[in-house]
């Protein structure tokens, strides 16, 4: 690294700064001091990358759809397949980009700002949740609440708590619930998941609502098909089942999610969507309850975060079921919101220790018993 | 005879330069050093001064807690030198040995013939006690306690370790003497635990006086805490002793002869080892009498006395560890690898995450070297990424936490008892926040030795 952001160099203030930027180039080339002489060539920076790499393809058919279900509302729609596809994207990009320059730009420079004043090497865990948040909130959500969201969710919610792996909620997740909680009103309804802009002519019969807040009506066509492609309203990457699959078969292939978690959060869903089904709360059958909503997205790329999800094997299949079963529950039972996925992750990112103390005091007096047998 | 325990989490480290089963040279170091460093639990008195004449097997240093407590010079000869450190803190007695080796007689004894007390007080005297390490805390044994049991791993499973069937298969009868003398200082008798894949044709398998166990596994089923944890788990209040095989066969011979001969075969290996192979060596021998395993590449290799994951880096100058009868020789990897990280195949690393690709070439060896392939990080992955490779009843993770926050009561819960940092070894090797861990544990257990005392 250049010599004056070393110790005593001019700019040596700002050497988490140019030391991220550096080791960003290259892998440092520091050697081991202590214990073992050899160490694995994993690092944080290639498990956040394949994670965020699984989240492209849903990224990429959100801004797709921010197109399309635009070209609906208005009665644009193109022909041929470049205008189908690219056509629609580039609406879609050009709308998700400045989430994503603010989202970015708020969150690295508090990222930055306090690896600075902590001294220590920035961490890589903000290139994940800067990639989540324009995601998972309405393509029309105001920059700045989106810029003050970032930053509460960012100091508050892993800052103070010394960081990126010190942190007891999704970061990502609670920037939306920051949303959620204090604008309301750009976060929910029938008007926000549509862009649409000002004058813009409607066709007859618009809503605009989510299939989820329609309690699974219809509003054009909306087939199980189309909320398996994602053809359908929502928040920007949430929509689209079959791309998040993509991301989820690279997560498990890798082994950088955990299955156990995804697998009992979707058997969670499935017996209180089967409950609510038979009692008659619901039409929707409960299969259908994990193609709607943000369900998939929060499964795969939310409650499989490492750090704020439960630590012990036993731990995450409490945990994934506890999941997949509030969000269904808030769905059917709760009339103020349509969707519980955020509100049910962020549970039980706060109950996930005490699921883990449970899980290993249980382990201690089972070693103990064993102990006293022998 | 016990079924095989068949251990399923581990990972054998593939690096490449491991020694061939020759002798490639006996070495008879003109000088010998004896490290303090090398005794856990030694608070040392020096009991020589410059000029001194010693014999192999003349008391060099006594425990200052309890100087009944001795380590011995491996070598006739003069003391050299007594080098000290910051506060005169000894590092090092260097002693120059004679031409004619001259052995301090012992006489020859016979262990079944001997009581307790008669052992302890040869093995004491003759400096061979600190071949007894306690658990809990891996100490040299408090001669005072009585143990539980006496645990001996009969292999090990250590990246390039030495193959004992090689080292001390012609020992056997020696092995046995040691045996049938530590049989006698507990009443949990001895448990030899070998590898249940070479069982049948192990020089070792047939051993009075002592319990077979058969283990088979990736490393560290080869650890004997690691056995201990599944033969009878050490909780609060009880201690066990460990022996290692070589422990055994020197205090056979001691037995046998009268002669305290430490010698032993070392394993010369490492990537940067040319033609790795065993050597005849001695505790304390200095690591420029390897010089031919080198050659000019000095500087730019990392000096081991031990394996890669537990061993000491000694370097160039520095000698051959007490108990250590292997030494691994690596590169520095002080070299930048541009986009390491996010490059797609990175061919020549090794990784156990399936973020690589190693898994698909499973019985490929790797040119490692001692970078650390990223920047430290607070824990960030689970508990279970660690298990993996821990094949204990533990949740390591939870230990390593209680131990940085020095919560003695959790850190009992945890399992401090049963680990030593060589166990946790593996967990610090795949860990993607590149934390010490051993040393973390280490200082737990530092910690624990305090406040129990």
């Amino acid at each position: 690294m250049n010599k004056i952001f070393e110790k005593g160099g001019k700019l040596h203030w700002l050497h988490s700064t140019a030391d991220a930027f550096d080791t960003f180039l290259a892998v440092p080339g520091t050697v081991t001091s202590k214990g073992a002489h050899v160490r694995d060539a994993i690092d944080l920076k290639r498990i956040i990358i394949l994670a965020l790499i699984a989240v492209i393809p849903a990224a990429l058919f959100g801004m797709w759809n921010v197109g399309y279900q635009h070209a609906l509302a208005t009665g644009t729609t193109v022909t041929g397949f470049w205008g189908i596809v690219l056509g629609y994207w580039w609406y879609g990009f050009l709308r998700v980009l400045p989430l994503y320059v603010v989202a970015y730009a708020v969150g690295l420079i508090i990222e930055f700002g306090t690896a600075q004043i902590r001294g220590e090497e920035v961490n890589e865990g903000f290139l994940m949740t800067g990639f989540l948040i324009p995601l998972i909130v309405p393509v029309d959500t105001p920059l700045w609440m989106l810029a003050l969201a970032v930053a509460f969710a960012t100091i508050f919610g892993k800052e103070v708590f010394g960081g990126t792996g010190m942190n007891i909620w999704n970061p990502a997740l609670l920037t939306r619930a920051f949303l959620f909680f204090s604008y309301p009103n750009s976060m929910s309804g029938s008007s926000t998941w549509i862009h649409v802009k000002p004058g813009e002519q409607l066709v007859d019969g618009f809503t605009g609502a989510t299939p989820l807040a329609l309690d699974g009506a219809a509003q054009y066509s909306t087939s199980v098909w189309s909320e398996f492609l994602g053809t359908i309203p929502g928040s920007v990457g949430e929509t689209s089942t079959l791309c998040i699959l993509l991301g989820a078969i690279l997560l498990l292939w890798t082994g950088v999610a955990s299955w156990k978690i995804m697998l009992s959060s979707v058997a969670g869903a499935l017996i209180v969507g089967f409950i609510g089904n038979v009692t008659g709360a619901t039409a929707i059958p409960c299969w259908e309850q994990l193609l709607l909503g943000g369900f998939a997205f929060g499964t795969v790329f939310m409650a499989t975060d490492p750090v704020t999800s439960a630590q012990t094997e036993c731990g995450k299949w409490i945990y994934g079921f506890l999941i997949g079963a509030l969000c269904i529950t808030v769905r059917l039972f709760n009339p103020g919101y349509a969707e519980g996925m955020m509100l049910a992750i962020l549970l039980c990112n706060t109950f996930a220790p005490l699921i883990d103390h449970c899980v290993t005091s249980a382990h201690i007096s089972r070693r103990n018993k064993k102990a006293n047998v022998a | 005879m016990s079924d095989t325990i068949v251990l399923k989490k581990g990972l054998n480290i593939p690096v490449k330069g491991e020694a061939d089963l020759r002798i490639s040279k006996a070495i008879s170091p003109d000088i010998v050093a004896i490290n303090p460093a090398d005794f856990k639990g030694l608070l040392p008195r020096l009991l020589v001064k410059e000029g001194d004449k010693v014999l192999a097997g003349s008391p060099v240093l006594s425990d200052k807690k309890n100087p009944d407590i001795l380590i011995a010079s491996p070598v006739s000869g003069t003391v050299k030198e007594v080098v000290r450190g910051e506060k005169r803190k000894l590092l090092a007695v260097l002693i120059q040995a004679d031409d004619d080796q001259q052995y301090l007689d012992f006489g020859v004894q016979n262990p079944d013939t001997m009581s307790a007390e008669q052992i302890k007080e040869t093995l004491l005297k003759s400096g061979l006690w600190p071949w007894l390490v306690q658990r809990p805390y891996g100490i040299i044994a408090n001669p005072d306690v009585t143990p539980k049991a006496i645990f001996v791993s009969g292999f090990s499973t250590a990246p390039l370790a030495p193959d004992y069937e090689f080292t001390l298969g012609g020992e056997a009868a020696f092995i046995q003497k040691g045996v049938n003398a530590l049989a006698k200082l507990t009443e949990g008798g001895v448990h030899l635990s070998l590898c249940g894949k070479n069982f049948s044709n192990s020089p070792f398998r047939r051993m009075d006086n002592a319990t077979m166990h058969k283990f088979e596994g990736r490393h560290p089923a080869g650890n004997v805490g690691v056995q201990i944890s599944h033969i009878s788990p050490i909780r609060k209040d009880e201690t066990v002793w460990t022996v290692s095989l070589l422990g055994l066969a020197v205090i056979g011979k001691l037995l046998s002869t009268g002669r305290y001969n430490v010698r032993r075969k070392v394993a010369v290996t490492g990537p940067m080892a040319l033609e790795p192979a065993y050597v005849d060596a001695l505790p304390g021998t200095p690591i420029k009498s390897l010089a031919a395993f080198y050659g000019s590449l000095a500087d730019e290799t990392r000096f081991i006395s031990g394996d890669i994951l537990t061993g000491s880096n000694v370097g160039e100058n520095g000698y051959i560890g007490y108990y250590a009868d292997q030494v691994t020789l690596v590169r520095e990897g002080t070299e930048r690898e541009l986009f390491g990280w996010i490059r797609p195949l990175r061919y020549k690393q090794f990784s156990t995450d399936r973020c690589y690709f190693s898994w698909l070439t499973p019985g490929r060896k790797y040119d490692m070297d001692t970078n650390l392939h990223g920047g430290p990080r607070a824990f960030l992955v689970n508990d279970a990424y660690y298990a993996k490779v821990l094949p204990m009843d533990i949740y390591p993770i939870y230990l390593v936490k209680a131990c940085l926050a020095g919560d003695i009561d959790k850190m009992e819960k945890f399992g401090i008892y049963e680990v030593l940092p060589e166990d946790l070894a593996l967990c610090e090797y795949v860990d993607p926040s590149k934390n010490n861990i051993q040393d973390i544990i280490a200082k737990g257990i530092d910690l624990m030795l305090k406040e129990m005392a």
